[in-house]
């Protein structure tokens, strides 16, 4: 079936907010910057547009690859939150709250305070790297661990799901405060940081590290769409419609933990951008995963900017960390989808 | 068609499937009947390759079926499970259309099927309603179009495998259903149908294959199969068999 009409419009509707808040996160912050000098000098290597010296240096150094990190992160964790909740078959499956992005901080931080002495010889550059191969371990152990823990034939229910994020989340926090105490200054400031999650680490050596991971999980994702909707009507069917069905799975498990794991090591935990966009973009565009991966992708960026921003504004010049601000936003949103979830007798 | 050869099947210690024979051709509806744990389901997932036997095989068109791929095989064989999972807000259309996944016979000729399809299971009004807003009977009928659509073209290559597609339809639906099992037949393909209904059994089917304690107890037209004695030894309640008044099948009576 081809794409009706009003789905198209929404997904360029969401491309055109996209595109507003990129234009925000980089005009906006502790200067502001018109819009229109932050988009000369965003354009300035193609145009040559005159810009002042200070604005191109805040633009270029300092809000660009920040608003890179926040689209290729945002994008990310909503799409792996899309591909989890159909491989789970559960509408409320999440990479912070099941535990995997736990599972992730707790690898990348045995890297940073384990690996100290292993790693030390290693250059400046591929620190971003060794943190994301901790962080893709941490949440491929943990994905694999709750598939396992809480998978039957009715798909995976939420609530063998959410307590083994509890007990995984547990012990991230009990192992992380367990390295505290062996971890030097600089160790303990980039451990706080993977539990607050923050957008403010960015450099282009960590954009460098994502585009690489997170563009296999853009490219690879969204070519199981059709698998993926099939698999919603369960693994038997699935099978019966011609699905490679281990296949399948082997790859979204490892597809969503590279994502996931990806994007802690760069921003650390930050929470409900996997839960609450999908469930948005369902809301707009219905469950069919040919659309809905891309339009996640899009809003999943937009709004992860869009609150980056907010976290730069709210308490300037100081800064709130943007997991403390996603969760503040997204934990009642949460607990609003269980209860009506609970009305319906669906849980 | 499909064919069983020596299948046998185990789940732990426990033989549920003993040398069971079967051969379904193009063209025949044939019933599986037999008693809660006779060994139906698992027959069932054995023959589509859900479940590998412990001995003996399953072939289709002469090949074994663990060497079809899994695309090869749904463009040959549709399964109808008892119940479906979906918890997420597709529209009916939608759902019907995921029957077509494993072809590629292009856009147009996928909406005629989807139309046909559905207009055959009695749920073409329901096409853009979400699926969670339906009955357990109608989603039923959902799924029923949704593997008709899958099967549609299929003619004698295709075979149908339904499991129990009556359990929550209302009369006028068992009719409605069992009779596109018999249309899909007359179109060529091979269909298999368990039920527990002896006289919805009678009625539609070819053939009949009674299952009991994992071994073909009988198999054969209604009349050879739905025998006094052996419908008492298997199901053990006293029952009567007579002509049906308005067909020309047994009536069993219990």
């Amino acid at each position: 079936m081809s794409v009706p009409a009003v789905k198209r419009t929404i997904l360029f509707s969401l491309g055109l907010l996209l595109l507003l808040a990129i234009v925000l996160s980089l005009a906006l912050g502790p200067v502001s910057i018109p819009f229109t000098d932050a988009i000369s000098a965003l354009l300035r290597p193609l145009t040559g547009w005159p810009v002042a010296a200070d604005t191109q240096l805040i633009v270029e150094h300092i809000r660009l690859p920040r608003t890179l990190m926040g689209i290729l992160i945002g994008a990310t964790l909503a799409l792996t939150g899309a591909a989890m909740q159909g491989l789970f078959r559960n509408p409320l499956a999440d990479p912070a709250l099941i535990g995997v992005s736990s599972g992730a901080a707790l690898g990348a931080a045995m890297v940073i305070v384990l690996g100290g002495v292993w790693l030390a010889a290693l250059p400046a550059a591929l620190t971003p790297y060794t943190q994301a191969a901790g962080a893709f371990a941490g949440a491929l152990l943990t994905t694999w661990l709750v598939y396992r823990l809480g998978s039957s034939a009715q798909g995976v229910s939420m609530a063998s799901m959410l307590l083994a994020g509890v007990a995984i989340a547990a012990l991230s926090a009990a192992v992380v405060g367990l390295l505290t105490y062996i971890a030097d200054d600089a160790m303990l400031r980039a451990l706080t940081f993977w539990n607050l999650g923050s957008l403010g680490a960015a450099s282009y050596d960590r954009v460098g590290m994502l585009v690489l991971c997170c563009g296999l999980v853009w490219w690879r994702l969204p070519r199981q769409a059709r698998a993926l909707n099939a698999l919603l009507l369960g693994e038997s069917e699935a099978r019966h419609l011609g699905v490679e069905v281990e296949r399948v799975k082997r790859e979204l498990v490892l597809l969503t933990a590279l994502g996931v794991g990806a994007a802690v090591a760069a921003a650390g935990l930050i929470g409900f951008v996997g839960l609450v966009v999908p469930h948005l973009v369902r809301l707009m565009l219905g469950p069919d995963h040919r659309q809905l991966l891309p339009a996640c992708m899009l809003l999943g960026a937009a709004l992860l900017l869009l609150a980056d921003v907010a976290a730069r504004l709210l308490v300037a010049p100081a800064e709130l960390p943007l997991g403390i601000l996603t969760a503040l936003l997204g934990a009642p949103f949460f607990i609003a989808l269980l209860m009506r979830m609970q009305r319906r007798g669906g849980l | 068609m499909l064919q069983a050869l020596q299948l046998c099947c185990q789940r732990g210690h426990r033989r549920i499937l003993e040398q069971v024979e079967l051969a379904l051709e193009p063209g025949e509806v044939l019933v599986v009947l037999g008693t809660n744990g006779a060994g139906k389901s698992t027959l069932l997932a054995t023959l589509t390759g859900e479940l590998a036997p412990s001995a003996g095989q399953v072939l289709l068109d002469q090949r074994p079926l663990a060497s079809w791929t899994a695309q090869e095989r749904a463009r040959r064989m549709a399964v109808l499970p008892q119940s479906s999972v979906l918890a997420f807000a597709f529209q009916v259309e939608e759902v019907v259309a995921m029957g077509r996944m494993p072809h590629a016979s292009g856009q147009r000729r996928d909406a005629e099927i989807l139309r046909e399809a559905m207009a055959a299971a009695d749920v073409s009004h329901l096409a853009a309603r979400s699926y969670l807003s339906l009955s357990g009977g109608e989603r039923q009928r959902v799924h029923l179009a949704r593997v008709l659509a899958q099967v549609w073209d299929s003619a004698e290559q295709g075979c149908l495998l339904l499991d129990e597609p009556t359990a929550s339809l209302d009369l006028a639906h068992q009719h409605l259903t069992l009779q596109q099992a018999r249309e899909m037949a007359a179109r060529g393909l091979a269909v298999l149908v368990v039920l527990h209904d002896l006289n919805l059994a009678a009625r539609y089917a070819d053939r009949l294959l009674l299952l009991h304690e994992g071994r073909v107890c009988a198999q054969g037209s209604p009349w050879e199969v739905l025998q006094v004695e052996r419908l008492e030894q298997v199901f053990k309640v006293p029952v009567r068999v007579q002509p049906h008044p308005l067909h020309d099948c047994p009536l069993v009576l219990s």
